[in-house]
């Protein structure tokens, strides 16, 4: 099953998918389907008690590694990211004034389902609730080497959309065999597959686990493959990934007072 | 004595910490900051995430993991974000790590570890302490077993808490219940203070209530 979390009518509402449109959960208007366009799309996450926590993957396929000049890590290359860089899917990101290089990162996010301690890598697909689709954009105009990549280009507001769907661990049989293809104003810019992600899913799970406890609503974003261009204001990118869903998202100038580009 | 009791604080948003912005720490470094890999001084705020996972109440045990003999233990004042980009007040953290020699990758494996935070019982409104202006007159002190290791005197920073405060917020919002640690200061070697199972470290400050955690060894 696929989960949307929306706002329409004046409220947030959990979805589902349904022949193409969104069937709303909520109480009151349960059965109601309503088109993709007539809601704006929320992180596909549910509400946490706790501060969520969003790990991060860099230099997790060995093309995009090579891409950057670095040499394979021997281990997870983890950062972590706050909860308020995420936006959800049709959304806009802000293209500081002045930077030289701004690229999309299409990667394939976990999201931990149950309590996760010291799991070993054969049990670990069982902690996973399901998949989405991040963009995990970079600003590499503010890279430094502290720390590295720092929140600077990692962490900023509007710079990670996700969604647009939560798709069931159970519908998603392999993880390790998912297409993804990124495309910039309809040209594709990057192809990759999560069959050469150099830590898969249940090594990053026992990896994390052995230190910190995941918790349900968690995230793992497992990084991105070969492929990222710059991205201009009014570039349109979608990020998508077989069976889970494409996520599109449109880059936006920085400003005071009225946006050029919201209306297209 | 008539206060009425409030729940113990806990941190609602991300926890930001702040490495380097202790003078002592980053005169320290500033030799090496054009080495390799650094390759020149840090411009922006070096920071770092502690997630929910660190977070341990003050009077509650910090589990040592398994193979490690110590830890760091750091005392730092967290400004805790309120609505609009103000600050609500601030909180004691014992902020606690594994040692690490180099600052080139993200430290999650050596500042995300399960209950590497400690968290001082209140937050005490912005004003009672005198805003910013207020910040830069307060000491923390810092106990190990009841002797004193260390006073970090929040005069000492490299970014003042204005100025980190709007340098952070210059590219990332600190929502509501956000909190940025504004940093720990290093011994006049460069180490941090260490503890060891079985000993309890205590961070104090002037109007707020001690922050006390002991340090076990970690259950199998």
């Amino acid at each position: 099953m696929k989960h949307a979390r929306i706002a329409w009518a004046g409220a947030v509402h959990d979805a589902i998918e349904a022949d193409g449109q969104l069937e709303l959960l909520t109480p009151a208007f349960t059965g109601r389907r309503v088109a993709f366009d007539e809601v704006v799309w929320l992180p596909p996450l549910a509400p946490i008690a706790r501060p969520r926590t969003v790990l991060a993957l860099g230099l997790n396929y060995a093309d995009h590694a090579k891409e950057l000049a670095f040499k394979a890590p021997e281990e997870p290359l983890a950062f972590v990211k706050g909860e308020a860089s995420l936006i959800g899917h049709r959304a806009f990101t802000v293209r500081p004034e002045g930077v030289r290089f701004m690229h999309y990162e299409c990667e394939l996010a976990v999201v931990i389902g149950q309590p996760a301690k010291r799991v070993k890598k054969a049990d670990a697909l069982q902690y996973v609730a399901g998949y989405t689709v991040a963009n995990d954009y970079a600003i590499r105009d503010y890279l430094e080497n502290w720390y590295r990549p720092n929140l600077k280009v990692k962490n900023r507001d509007t710079c990670t959309p996700i969604g647009p769907w939560l798709v069931d661990a159970a519908d998603v049989p392999d993880p390790q065999a998912l297409a993804l293809r990124t495309t910039v104003n309809g040209q594709i810019t990057q192809q990759g597959n999560t069959k050469d992600m150099i830590f898969d899913v249940p090594t990053l799970i026992e990896y994390f686990s052995r230190f910190m406890t995941l918790m349900p609503g968690d995230l793992i974003l497992t990084g991105t493959p070969d492929g990222v261009v710059d991205c201009q204001p009014g570039d349109v990118v979608v990020t998508e990934i077989e069976g889970i869903g494409s996520l599109t998202n449109t880059i936006t100038a920085e400003q005071k007072g009225s946006d050029p580009d919201s209306g297209q | 004595m008539n206060t009425p009791w409030t729940p113990p604080y806990l941190p609602q948003g991300t926890v930001y910490g702040t490495l380097l912005n202790f003078r002592r720490e980053h005169a320290l470094w500033a030799p090496r900051m054009s080495e390799a890999p650094y390759q020149a001084p840090p411009q922006a705020p070096v920071l770092y995430i502690k997630t929910a996972n660190t977070f341990t109440p003050s009077g509650h045990a910090i589990p040592l993991p398994h193979q490690l003999a110590e830890v760091e233990v750091s005392a730092s004042l967290g400004l805790v974000a309120g609505e609009g980009g103000r600050v609500a007040g601030a909180v004691l953290f014992n902020d606690v790590a594994v040692p690490h020699e180099s600052y080139y990758r993200p430290p999650v494996k050596f500042r995300c570890v399960d209950g590497f935070l400690g968290v001082g019982r209140d937050l005490l409104p912005f004003d009672a302490l005198g805003g910013f202006a207020g910040l830069a007159r307060l000491s923390l002190e810092l106990r190990v077993h009841g002797v004193l290791k260390q006073t970090v005197s929040l005069a000492d920073l490299v970014r003042d808490a204005a100025t980190l405060w709007a340098d952070v917020n210059a590219f990332q919002t600190l929502r509501s219940g956000d909190v940025l640690m504004l940093g720990t200061d290093c011994l006049s070697d460069g180490t941090r203070p260490r503890a060891h199972a079985g000993e309890a470290v205590e961070i104090t400050a002037v109007g707020f209530h001690p922050l006390v955690n002991h340090f076990t060894e970690e259950l199998a």
